[in-house]
């Protein structure tokens, strides 16, 4: 039998409860089926043999809780992930954001960084960069520690630079890395402008006003509730006439905040804000 | 609990396929019941283009409402759900679906495992699984566990798959009770959703 039930949802809960309160990393608002089977992967992959002997795990290893963070949150991501959602922004977020004289750009929940660096090269690209702060934020250090060395494996760059060119890239991609042996290392000009912090959007606060928010396939994890409060955190976190991007399921429409904002016409999922 | 679901939520089939089973799925459709009770939720892996032509293509076989499932949204009896391309589409005990971008299982993101085991725990005996076409491992074991949990499972019979590994490898695995001609597939889930299947 291949099962993958290992422990029950409430077991699941009762687990998740634990790590908030000895932790403080809230994961009791995100939605049930997806945490349920990251847990019960988790379960599987470290040989646990009881929930029992999993749970005293959790409580009294605080190294271990370190590595149920990294295992049950998803970092799945790549470069220019959805090529035409970058056509997009290059074509009508951009040419706005370049009036400013400073540019702020907040992606929440970056992983590993592929996109972040992805917005980096467009940025560039469009000589807007040199005046560009992004913020990349994300609750998971592990994550963070890669996207801050910029190092992705070079078996991805040829995935990653068909991306490239759909969404209407015209220079050669691979100036942007040194490839050495197994790895592609992207150019340290692009993660000059890039502030690399862990954020908890479960827990934690604004912390600055932006003209562009990304946050790509983050909310698909949370229930409702989790993501009308972060929908409004990011609200708080963006000028009026700012930009909200987000994945390509994911929507404002039927949200406390959807009337805030505008659509883009286009049939990408970016948003701008028209009111206060 | 069983009680409860009977009265607030539908019953649950789960079409899985791969490779070859599109023809299938075409076919079963315009034989349904234009009443089903129950909701279909079609997993199949596919390419990423082919995203919107699919649900146009199956919406024009059926009477039924077909949809790209969404997030969070809640499932409706009689409705037709097809889980988007490059996402794997859970169901939620709330009866509502939500979508995950986490790692391929099987080589697939929608992989057919990833569905059904999160439906089998869910729904129980109210849900079925009909494992189509397919040239790869998926199915297998979420089949095992919607039967574990309770809910029918159902193969297409190998000498009519156009790709068999994928329903022979289930075969090979579990004990399944139905194995269906292609002929035979949409009156399997008529009566499931009628509640007349012995």
């Amino acid at each position: 039998m291949l099962r993958t039930h290992y422990i029950s949802e409430d077991e699941v809960s009762m687990l998740l409860n634990d790590v908030l309160e000895l932790y403080g990393y809230d994961f009791t608002d995100y939605a049930h089926a997806s945490i349920n089977r990251r847990v019960n992967y988790l379960f599987k992959k470290d040989r646990f043999t009881s929930f029992a002997e999993f749970r005293f795990r959790v409580k009294n290893d605080k190294n271990y809780v370190t590595r149920f963070v990294e295992e049950i949150t998803v970092n799945v991501t790549e470069m220019f992930r959805d090529p035409f959602f970058y056509t997009a922004l290059q074509k009508q977020v951009l040419p706005v954001l370049a009036t400013y004289p400073f540019i702020r750009i907040w992606h929440a929940g970056c992983s590993t960084g592929e996109e972040v660096y992805s917005l980096a090269i467009m940025l560039q690209e469009a000589n807007m960069l040199h005046k560009a702060k992004i913020y990349a934020t994300d609750i998971n250090n592990t994550v963070l520690d890669k996207a801050r060395k910029g190092i992705f494996p070079l078996a991805h760059m040829q995935q990653y630079s068909r991306n490239y060119i759909q969404m209407g890239g015209t220079q050669d991609f691979s100036q942007y890395y040194t490839a050495n042996y197994e790895y592609a290392k992207f150019s340290e000009t692009l993660s000059k402008q890039i502030v690399f912090a862990a954020h908890n959007l479960v827990t934690d606060h604004s912390f600055n006003e932006f003209q562009l928010i990304v946050c790509r396939n983050v909310l698909i994890y949370f229930n409702k509730t989790l993501q009308d409060k972060i929908l409004h955190l990011f609200d708080d976190s963006l000028e009026t006439f700012g930009f909200l991007a987000l994945g390509s399921k994911e929507t404002l429409n039927f949200t406390s905040i959807s009337h805030k904002f505008r659509q883009l016409e286009n049939r990408q999922k970016i948003w701008r804000k028209t009111i206060v | 609990m069983e009680e409860n679901n009977r009265v607030t939520h539908p019953r649950i089939v789960v079409i899985g396929g791969s490779a070859g089973s599109l023809r299938t799925i075409l076919e079963i459709l315009p034989n349904l019941e234009p009443k089903l009770q129950a909701a279909i939720i079609i997993v199949l892996h596919r390419h990423h283009v082919y995203d919107s032509t699919l649900t146009d293509l199956l919406a024009i076989k059926t009477t039924l409402p077909v949809k790209e499932a969404e997030e969070k949204e809640d499932i409706q009896p009689g409705t037709i759900y097809i889980a988007p391309s490059d996402y794997h589409l859970l169901v939620e005990s709330d009866y509502s679906l939500s979508l995950d971008y986490s790692e391929k299982v099987n080589y697939s993101r929608p992989s057919i495992d990833v569905t059904l085991s999160s439906a089998a725990p869910v729904c129980g005996a109210r849900m079925a699984a009909l494992l189509l076409s397919g040239g790869n491992n998926d199915g297998t074991d979420g089949l095992d566990e919607v039967q574990s949990f309770g809910g029918t499972i159902a193969v297409q019979d190998p000498i009519d798959a156009e790709v068999d590994y994928m329903p022979k490898h289930a075969l090979q695995t579990l004990q399944v009770p139905f194995v269906l001609k292609n002929h035979e597939m949409a009156d399997f889930i008529n009566r499931f959703a009628a509640e007349d299947l012995v």
